[in-house]
C-alpha cells in the first residue's frame, strides 16, 4: 500500500520512502490514545453558548466533543462560537451552532491515520472513540507533535542511560581483573557487510565512555582487520576484541592461505590484492601500515599455508580508562 | 564555509535524507578513491571526493565522522547503500564533474587545510 506524506497528501515514491525519518516512523508506531487528551471537557445539545463561551475561556480550550447521553452528537469549536457572537446569540444553545458532520478516529489507530485526516478534511480537532464508538479522548495536531516530541526525548534519554550504565560496567563488578570480550566472524568476500564489526566495536567504546580519539583509533585498526579477513583468506577469520579498564586487546586469527613474507607485506604501497578488489578502492598496501599507525603494539605472525594471528594492543591512559565512569 | 553553501556552489544533488546542512562546517576535504589512503589521512569531519559509490564508502565515513561525502563523475550509489548511509546519518552528495574539478573547486571557496 502506498503510504500518504504526513505534508501534502500526495503519495511517497519508492526513493523518498528511503527517507523516512525517525520522525515520521513515530507517527506509524503512536497511537492516538497515547497522545490524545483523555477525559475532555464536554457539553450537551442543551448547553448555552454563553455556558460554552465561559468553557472556553476558563479551561483555555478550543473545542468540545457534545454528548447525548452517551452518545457522541457533535463537536463545538472557537469558530462556532465566533460565528454564535457575531450574531450576538450567547443565549441560544449548542444545538444550534454545533457542527454534526462527525469526523472520528478511534483510539487504537496510529497517530499518521489522524494527520491524513487532518490534512484532508481541515478539522482542528477530532473526537476519539473505542471499539464501542464511545467517546474516550480528543485529539489537535497539537497533541500528536507534542506526543512525537515526547517519545523522541525519550528515545535519547534511553541512549544516555545505556550509555551511562555501560560506562560504569566494571565499577561494581569485583574481581582481581574484569574484561569484556567482543567476538566477530568475519566471512570471506562478504564485501556488503565490510565493516560492520568495526563500528560495532567503535560504538560499544564509546558507550564503555571511551575518549573518541581511542574508539577512533581501534575503528581504523579493526576495520583494515576486517576488510583483510573478507579480501585475503580463504575461510573468513575471528575477530575478538578484549576490553579492559586500562587496555584493548584485539585478536584477529584466520586458518589461511597466510602471508609469504611477513616484512613485505608491512612496506607501505605491497598489495597482493586482485584487480577486481582494487577496482572497489581496496588493495592500496596501506591496511597494515594503518593498523601499526593506530595501535601501542602489533603482533603479527603468519604460516605460509596455514594462516595469520594477529595480536594488537592499545594501552589506555589514566584519564581514558574505559566503564569506570571516569 | 557550510555544507549548505558547498553544495550550492558545487551544484551537488544529494542522495541521501536531507539533514541540516548549514549547521555542518567541514574541517577539512580528502579526496582519493583508496580507502585505505582515506583511513589514513582524512580527518574528522573532512569532505571526501571520490567515485567509489560501494556500500564500503559508508562504513569508512562512519569509522571517520566525515562531514559528506561528494561521489564524483555521475557515479550513482546503488539503494542500498544509500539505505545503509541513512541508517548511520552519512551524507552522499552527487556530482557529475570529476574529482580534480570538485577539489579544486573547495579549495577556491576557501576549504584548505593542513594535514595534521
Amino acid at each position: 500500500m502506498a503510504k500518504d506524506s504526513l505534508f501534502q497528501g500526495k503519495l511517497v515514491s519508492e526513493q523518498e520512502a528511503e527517507h523516512i525519518t525517525r520522525v515520521e516512523e513515530l507517527s506509524y508506531e503512536l497511537k492516538v490514545e497515547e497522545v490524545m487528551a483523555s477525559n475532555p471537557f464536554t457539553v450537551t445539545p442543551e448547553t448555552t453558548m454563553s455556558e460554552v463561551l465561559e468553557l472556553f475561556r476558563q479551561k483555555r480550550i478550543s473545542g468540545a466533543p457534545v454528548l447525548s447521553g452517551e452518545e457522541l452528537v457533535g463537536i463545538i469549536s472557537m469558530e462556532d462560537l465566533i460565528k454564535c457572537l457575531q450574531n450576538s446569540d450567547l443565549q441560544s444553545t449548542v444545538r444550534t451552532y454545533m457542527s454534526t458532520r462527525l469526523l472520528t478516529i478511534r483510539n487504537t489507530d496510529p497517530s499518521i491515520e489522524a494527520l491524513k485526516l487532518f490534512v484532508n478534511s481541515h478539522f482542528g480537532r477530532l473526537p476519539v472513540v473505542n471499539e464501542d464508538g464511545k467517546l474516550v479522548g480528543i485529539l489537535t495536531k497539537g497533541d500528536i507533535t507534542s506526543g512525537i516530541l515526547k517519545a523522541l526525548q525519550h528515545d535519547y534519554q534511553e541512549e544516555e542511560v545505556r550509555r551511562y550504565r555501560a560506562s560504569h560496567l566494571f565499577e561494581d563488578i569485583e574481581s582481581d581483573r574484569s574484561s569484556l570480550i567482543l567476538r566477530y566472524t568475519i566471512k570471506q568476500g562478504d564485501f556488503t557487510r565490510g565493516g560492520a564489526a568495526s563500528s560495532a566495536i567503535k560504538r560499544a567504546l564509546i558507550r564503555l565512555g571511551a575518549n573518541p580519539q581511542i574508539a577512533r583509533r581501534t575503528g581504523i585498526a579493526v576495520y583494515e582487520a576486517e576488510m583483510n579477513l573478507i579480501i585475503h583468506t580463504t575461510n573468513g577469520g575471528i575477530i575478538r576484541v578484549e576490553i579492559e579498564p586500562k587496555q584493548i586487546s584485539i585478536t584477529v586469527s584466520d586458518d589461511g592461505p597466510g602471508i609469504e613474507d611477513v616484512s613485505l607485506a608491512m612496506r607501505p604501497g605491497f598489495s597482493t590484492a586482485s584487480d577486481s578488489v582494487r577496482e572497489l578502492g581496496f588493495g592500496a598496501g596501506m591496511g597494515l601500515v594503518n593498523i601499526q599507525r593506530c595501535v601501542d603494539s602489533m603482533r603479527l605472525e603468519s604460516v605460509y599455508g596455514r594462516g595469520t594471528n594477529l595480536r594488537l594492543k592499545i594501552f589506555l591512559q589514566e584519564q581514558e580508562i574505559v566503564g569506570e565512569g571516569k | 564555509m557550510n555544507l549548505q553553501q558547498v553544495i550550492a556552489e558545487l551544484d551537488l544533488k544529494p542522495f541521501t535524507a536531507n539533514q541540516d546542512y548549514a549547521g555542518i562546517e567541514p574541517s577539512c576535504g580528502y579526496a582519493s578513491d583508496l580507502l585505505s589512503c582515506v583511513m589514513a589521512g582524512a580527518a574528522k569531519k573532512s569532505l571526501w571526493v571520490t567515485l567509489q559509490a560501494h556500500g564500503n564508502i559508508i562504513a569508512v565515513a562512519t569509522l571517520l565522522e566525515l562531514s559528506a561525502i561528494i561521489i564524483t563523475e555521475g557515479a550513482i550509489p546503488d539503494p542500498s547503500t544509500i539505505e545503509k548511509a541513512n541508517q548511520e546519518g552519512v551524507i552522499l552528495l552527487g556530482t557529475t564533474r570529476p574529482s580534480f574539478y570538485v577539489t579544486g573547486k573547495l579549495w577556491e571557496l576557501g576549504l584548505r587545510c593542513q594535514p595534521d
